[in-house]
């Protein structure tokens, strides 16, 4: 997987590790801010309230 | 005649002879298929694990570095209404879900710790800040001021809400007042059951055990025995399999803010 992704990346071998680190970095973001505040009210364990 | 090793030699890939050397061209035919499996289901997991990582990072820390720019909008947003509320006798009502109801000021759990407390204990207001119980007593009041708040993460409001001790003041400031509440239980030895009222200053209970938050804490149904505080919380940390339940009651009367700006005596003592 990552080994497609890295031949398949354009430029000389410095390009490449920009760009990388520019895709893992948008990853990243991505989780943090869309994914995770998403999934996280899903979850079990952000109970601090007693029910009523 | 027949040479053993040649079916073998010419049959099969031969993959030793086509390792890739290192910045060498990109192998075109690749690995047999297997390899490429084995290969990406490893990558597969090793990812999985670094996106489970991360989102501890995001719970443990990164909601909290949110929680501090919405509890700052939410400080000034008070403020603001309490510039524009009148300088009458203090008339507390309940504000819409989602408002800023008072700010919390807890100095075991820090020297200027103060966080806005909203109406309603739905996610969404956890999420900025400590609720408090709609339908449970205002700040001073009779009744029981119910709030809740997060163990970790969302700012941590009550991470070491363990830590309260017998005694230990909990302010409440609206508008006008400060309220001051004192963890009950005995200062002296630090026993959290020696009130008179039975009621303990701090407990563990179940998520289903509600009379917490009753007017009289502990005494579903019973009217009112006197001005009581109570903070819930999960526990233990990291888990919401329990509740950890902090009882405190109201000591004397409101200090006017008209009379001590910066606060009464309790949010700087210890």
């Amino acid at each position: 997987m990552y080994g497609f992704i890295w031949r398949h990346l354009p430029g000389p071998t410095a390009a490449k590790a920009v760009i990388a680190l520019v895709l893992v970095l948008a990853v990243v973001a991505l989780l943090l801010f869309v994914v995770f505040p998403w999934v996280e009210p899903r979850l079990p364990f952000n109970d601090v309230t007693v029910d009523r | 005649m027949a040479d053993p090793d040649q079916g073998l030699e010419s049959g099969r890939t031969q993959r030793w002879d086509r390792v890739p050397s290192l910045g060498g061209p990109p192998v075109p035919q690749g690995d047999p298929l297997w390899r490429v499996l084995v290969r990406g289901a490893g990558e597969l997991l090793v990812t999985a694990g670094l996106v489970l990582l991360l989102f501890v990072v995001y719970e443990v820390y990164v909601t909290d570095l949110l929680n501090d720019r919405t509890q700052g909008d939410l400080t000034e947003q008070i403020h603001d209404q309490w510039d524009q509320a009148a300088a009458a006798p203090e008339n507390l009502v309940a504000p819409a879900v989602g408002q800023p109801l008072a700010v919390l000021h807890i100095p075991r759990l820090g020297e200027d710790y103060s966080r806005v407390v909203l109406e309603g204990v739905s996610e969404e207001q956890l999420a900025e800040g400590p609720g408090h119980y709609t339908g449970t007593a205002l700040p001073g009041q009779q009744g029981n001021l119910a709030i809740a708040g997060h163990r970790v993460g969302k700012g941590s409001p009550f991470l070491d809400a363990d830590e309260l001790l017998p005694g230990d003041p909990i302010v409440v400031e609206t508008a006008q007042n400060w309220y001051v509440y004192r963890v009950l239980g005995d200062p002296a030895t630090g026993d959290y059951t020696t009130d008179a009222s039975g009621i303990p200053g701090q407990q563990i209970v179940t998520p289903s055990h509600v009379s917490v938050i009753a007017p009289t804490p502990d005494a579903a149904d019973a009217a009112p025995s006197g001005a009581y505080l109570t903070l819930t919380t999960c526990h233990p940390r990291y888990s919401a399999r329990q509740r950890l339940i902090v009882h405190a009651v109201l000591d004397g009367s409101p200090v006017s803010k008209a009379d001590s700006p910066a606060g009464p005596p309790a949010l700087t003592e210890g």
